[in-house]
């Protein structure tokens, strides 16, 4: 169980830094998608893996696995989501008013320039 | 005192969602609301400040659940002085962004402002690493909204990565909080304080881990080499009023350092030891060569000032890397002064731009409408920013110097050669812009019409911020002092959680 997980988090890991590196924004968002998978997981797992007990200690019960970090992970999936529908509209405005979508924000020139309006 | 440490977190949550909701149509409710809401804001963050001056920590239980297992807000000197800080910034910037417009060129300014404060007064008054990691997603989320204000390729490529930079580091901050937690078992600030404090030297590596992890993105926050490349290119495109309060953003990855490795992380922990500020040190040292290099060399006017923000938080930096009471007061009064000294530059470059239609510094146009006066304030910002006497730029640099004399060989010449870049730097800037520009044929084109009043108000107040700062430098020093005292003798800190004996 352990060796999944860890794998897991590994290869969703590897796989996010790979796709954030690309240069068109569709691959990068997608990596950082899979970089929240991956640290729900390693959130998850950091309350030690329990299998099949209560996450609330009552009288009698053998044992318990950590309520807290699925706590902490629900609060990380709620705000990576909301996040992620922020690049998404961020990004689609950009393509749209500059009909690519390259990520980098020189076209050859020097253009952090702010505007005037 | 109780409940209202969570009014400038609840507040402008109300007032923006009101915004929002009730007013989207109405700008001038919007900005009544707006500055309303503000002002009230900066009340309760003097009255915090006073009480946090008077009495020892105070802690607001949320929920009333207690302490390690509650979320819990924070009151002290440090986090008080930063509410006020962030607040005066604001006031003045806000009055900017109605005076000059900028809040009508797009929607929902006043919410998304509102909501950055309520993030930024949130990330200082926790006392919860998981809970500092929500506030700064509200911040976070709010200043993409911010950033992309008024619209326009240019600034949704930065903002897209600006977005993409910082959900990156979102990413590594959870890694960080999840790898203290599975240490620790705890992410309550005064818990983690007790429970680091007893850790064995032997027994350490993956606490290490989280916390260089933690460091890194706290860097990232406070756009320290290597990661302050997202820094140029976002300032530069954000709307002048929003890169201005922005220079109170990178503050707060100066903040949570200063708060977790003081508190924590203290180099006097066995399971630390000096670490934190053996990679910081260096770091901040290139930050400020790098800063300096790159107001040398900057293109246009945004981006050079961008670069003196990232040379001020390397300044910044370097006080916090030494972890001394005398140099933490330093940084915190530095901390003061480049928010104040960076937001009226960003105010200042849109000021210019509005006239002068293009930021470049690799050409001279004809003198623009006000030219004087903009240049006089320039020369402030610039002086203040560069650390010439006579404003508090001078001061703080020389308090850090002062703080520094055990690394005296390293920090001094860093500090002394790039305040001369720096300093040549602006003067060239300043020439091209408004000495030059005497030389040039002037359009034959209409005048552009004056300018309301309000915007130079708002940069005069700042201006007049930073030259209280210089002439009340003793008596904010003691405060300072005092500050930084406490940060190094966190017992009440802890004390204030009421946390449950140790098994």
């Amino acid at each position: 169980m352990e060796y999944l997980i860890a794998s897991g988090v590994g290869l969703m890991t590897a796989a996010g830094v790979y796709l954030i590196l690309r240069r068109h924004t569709f691959p990068v968002i997608l990596g950082l998608a899979l970089l929240s998978y991956a640290v729900n997981l390693f959130i998850f797992a950091s309350g030690r893996v329990v299998i099949g007990q209560p996450p609330i200690l009552t009288k009698g019960a053998a044992g318990y696995t950590d309520p807290l970090t699925q706590a902490l992970v629900l609060t990380a999936i709620v705000i990576s989501f909301g996040m992620s529908a922020v690049i998404v509209m961020m990004a689609l405005g950009a393509f749209l008013e500059t009909g690519h979508d390259r990520i980098d924000t020189n076209d050859g020139k020097n253009d952090g320039e702010g505007t005037g309006d | 005192m109780t409940h209202w440490i969570i009014v400038p977190v609840v507040l402008p949550a109300v007032l923006g969602a009101l915004i929002v909701l009730a007013m989207r149509n109405d700008l001038l409710l919007q900005r009544v609301f707006g500055l309303a809401g503000t002002v009230a804001l900066l009340g309760v963050a003097l009255a915090l400040f006073r009480a946090a001056q008077l009495g020892p920590p105070e802690v607001y239980l949320l929920g009333n659940w207690p302490a390690p297992f509650g979320i819990v807000l924070m009151l002290d000197r440090l986090a008080a002085l930063l509410v006020l800080l962030t607040m005066v910034l604001a006031l003045f910037v806000q009055l900017y962004a109605i005076g000059t417009g900028w809040d009508a060129k797009g929607r929902h300014f006043h919410a998304l402002f509102l909501f950055q404060l309520m993030g930024l007064s949130g990330a200082f008054l926790t006392g919860d690493l998981f809970n500092l990691f929500v506030f700064f997603e509200v911040l976070l989320i709010a200043s993409y909204g911010l950033m992309i204000h008024g619209g326009g390729k240019d600034r949704l490529r930065a903002g897209v990565q600006y977005v993409a930079f910082n959900l990156v580091g979102s990413t590594l901050f959870l890694f960080a909080l999840a790898t203290i937690y599975s240490v620790t078992g705890t992410l309550n600030m005064a818990d983690l304080a007790v429970k680091v404090a007893a850790l064995p030297a032997g027994d350490t590596a993956l606490l290490r881990v989280g916390a260089m992890l933690l460091l890194l993105v706290f860097a990232i926050k406070g756009a320290l080499v290597p990661l302050q490349f997202w820094l140029p290119g976002t300032y530069a495109a954000a709307p002048g009023p929003v890169a201005a309060l922005f220079a109170v953003m990178t503050k707060v990855g100066a903040y949570a350092v200063i708060r977790v490795y003081t508190l924590i992380f203290p180099p006097t922990a066995p399971a630390i030891g000096p670490m934190t500020g053996d990679v910081l040190l260096p770091a901040a040292l290139v930050t400020l060569g790098i800063g300096a290099i790159g107001v040398m060399g900057a293109g246009t006017l945004a981006r050079l000032v961008a670069f003196a923000a990232i040379a001020s938080m390397g300044t910044l930096f370097i006080a916090t890397a030494l972890f001394t009471p005398q140099a933490t007061a330093a940084a915190l009064y530095y901390l003061l002064h480049s928010t104040f000294a960076t937001a009226i530059l960003f105010l200042l470059v849109d000021l210019v731009l509005a006239r002068r239609r293009t930021g470049t510094l690799r050409q001279a146009l004809p003198p623009v409408a006000q030219g004087g006066l903009l240049a006089a304030l320039f020369f402030a910002g610039a002086i203040a920013l560069a650390g010439l006497p006579p404003l508090s730029g001078f001061v703080g640099k020389l308090l850090i110097l002062q703080a520094a004399r055990d690394h005296a060989a390293t920090v001094w010449p860093v500090i002394l050669v790039t305040s001369l870049l720096m300093i040549l730097g602006f003067a060239a800037a300043g020439s091209t812009l408004f000495w030059k520009a005497h030389a040039t044929p002037r359009d034959p084109g209409p005048e552009p019409p004056a300018t309301p009043a309000l915007p130079l108000v708002a940069v005069f107040g700042l201006t007049f911020c930073l030259v209280a700062l210089t002439v009340l430098a003793g008596p904010v020093l003691r405060v300072l002092d005092a500050t930084a005292a406490d940060l190094y003798a966190p017992a009440p800190y802890i004390a204030a959680n009421a946390l449950p004996a140790q098994e």
